[in-house]
């Protein structure tokens, strides 16, 4: 991934993620406070931080679920609710797995992930297929293609979910909180799955999360959120200066512990 | 319409318009109902065929007691309920329960009080709670399949769509899919659905054939796709066998229909339970080895 990070540093593309003094309030109580942040093409960073620090918050406030209350956001380039190529995104949402009354198959719910992409009134066309067959395959699930997500595992259900955003090509991928304490075996596949898209196609990951030890050797940055940034830079960086940041360190050891 | 021939107990034109009509129905109900499932709203059909009869009332008042207008009114009264009903969900004023209680409730008290206003409850509106899919006329039969046809094909049209929102609406939205818009079909097709099959299995059973279906499918399916095959196939079984059962023995076809649904789905599951308990696959499963 270094480079990745060096080709973007020597041919500086637009960023495909940009918040600028971004501030948001739930009434009188300020959730964010002068955000900045910018993700560019081939940057795998991470965004961290204690409960309640707005880390949700502001990822709503990026994909464009929730308007700033000032401050300026960009999606590739547009405001986010101008983006007409939803494709382009991809998203995995915070939810341990997929509450499914009917069975819906893997491969199902992955094809879902092309809709953005072909266009959501078209008939599945063998570049579709296509696409759903290699992002089954990125995070190693090709085998379970016909059986239903709600038989598997957590850490199954969440590499179906991951590669549901896959399906449609995204230049930057973000993740919610994917869930933690998974087995080792899917927090490899996890990992491997992220590391893929960043090396082998130049995405870009935003991973929102507690728990980094399975990526923490794989981040260029990691940013750190408490109601405003409190750090941005290489892990390495972090793992000198953490603590000394005026976050409690109560609230640290969970992320701090995988970077170390 | 003249009576084609088929054997007993299908040999008389009544029984096959009865048939066609019952048998639409069984094809439609079920593939709504299977998106209406995953949706967890499996009791909207009942909630709108409340809703349906108060316009069952108000037509009977506003245009006599032919009830030429009962259709088109319960038409136009589950059109703005079940718009009504997703609208209250989908801003979040009411939980789909609670949205879903409120139109329940108010349409079958209008209903009730414009019936008592237009003369009471008689023979025709108790063939709108009940269904009598016995004396559907050929220009019902024809408005019944028309609808049918085209709540199919907007179905399979949209099936993808569909399926991506009610499976994740969340995850749908920031995936940049017409949420709005597919929430708003599937309102609108099962409105439709519901008036279209009122005067075959009734009101209050209409619901029935969109999720009991369904619920039998899910028992055997492993998939969305499969699911829904399996629901259609067995609400069509049911219709031809309720049918049958209803003339052979003088029993009320609608009920008899939905009954044969339940017992089905009763059947599938007791089956399903006694043969092998339904365990979470193991993590060392095939495909999960390194290649």
């Amino acid at each position: 991934m270094a480079e990745a990070v060096a080709e973007a540093a020597s041919a500086p593309e637009a960023p495909l993620l940009e918040a600028e003094g971004v501030t948001f309030a739930y009434g009188r109580t300020p959730v964010l406070e002068g955000v900045d942040l910018s993700i560019r093409p081939g940057e795998f960073v991470a965004l961290v931080g204690p409960n309640g620090s707005g880390k949700s918050t502001l990822l709503r406030v990026l994909l464009g679920s929730l308007p700033a209350a000032s401050g300026r956001v960009r999606l590739f380039g547009e405001p986010p609710e101008h983006v007409g190529d939803r494709g382009r995104l991809g998203y995995v949402p915070q939810r341990p797995i997929l509450a499914s009354e009917v069975p819906a198959t893997v491969a199902e719910i992955v094809a879902t992930g092309r809709l953005s992409r072909s266009g959501w009134w078209r008939p599945l066309r063998p570049a579709d297929r296509d696409a759903v067959g290699h992002a089954l395959t990125s995070v190693g699930l090709e085998g379970l293609a016909d059986h239903p997500v709600n038989q598997l595992s957590g850490g199954q259900q969440q590499r179906a979910f991951i590669a549901r955003a896959f399906a449609s090509e995204p230049e930057l991928l973000v993740l919610d909180e994917p869930i933690a304490g998974v087995d080792a075996e899917s927090q490899r596949r996890f990992r491997d799955a992220l590391v893929h898209l960043v090396v082998e196609h130049g995405g870009a990951v935003l991973l929102v999360s507690h728990e980094l030890s399975a990526v923490a050797p794989d981040l260029d940055r990691v940013v750190v959120l408490k109601r405003r940034v409190l750090f941005d830079g290489p892990p390495s960086l972090l793992t000198e200066e953490g603590v000394s940041l005026g976050v409690h360190r109560d609230d640290l050891p969970l992320w701090l512990e995988g970077l170390r | 319409m003249t009576a084609i021939t088929l054997p007993y107990p299908f040999d008389l034109v009544f029984m096959q318009r009865a048939l066609i009509a019952s048998l639409a129905v069984g094809v439609f109900a079920p593939m709504i109902g299977t998106f209406l499932v995953q949706k967890r709203m499996s009791l909207i059909g009942d909630g709108i065929g409340h809703i349906a009869f108060a316009g069952v009332g108000a037509g009977i008042l506003a245009g006599g007691a032919t009830g030429h207008l009962a259709l088109p009114m319960a038409l136009a009264f589950a059109v703005v309920g079940a718009l009504g009903v997703e609208w209250l969900r989908a801003k979040r004023k009411a939980s789909g329960d609670l949205a879903l209680a409120l139109f329940f409730y108010s349409g079958i008290a209008l209903g009730v009080v414009l019936v008592s206003v237009g003369g009471g409850l008689n023979a025709s509106v108790l063939t709108y709670l009940f269904g009598q899919p016995l004396t559907v006329n050929a220009t019902e039969v024809r408005v019944i399949v028309a609808l049918g046809v085209v709540i199919v094909a907007v179905m399979l049209a949209f099936r993808r769509v569909l399926f991506s929102v009610v499976t994740d609406e969340e995850w749908s939205r920031v995936a940049g899919l017409p949420v709005g818009f597919a929430n708003t079909v599937l309102a609108v097709v099962t409105a439709c659905a519901v008036v279209a099959a009122m005067k075959v299995v009734g009101i209050l059973l209409i619901a029935a054939m969109m999720v009991l279906p369904v619920a039998s499918g899910q028992v055997i399916a492993r998939s969305f796709r499969g699911t829904m095959r399996w629901a259609v196939a067995i609400s069509v079984a049911s219709v031809i066998a309720g049918l049958a059962a209803s003339r052979i023995w003088g029993l009320a076809p609608g009920g008899t229909i939905v009954l044969i649904t339940a017992g089905v789905f009763a059947v599938l599951a007791l089956a399903k339970r006694s043969s092998a308990p339904r365990l979470p696959l193991p993590v060392d499963v095939p495909g999960e080895q390194e290649a």
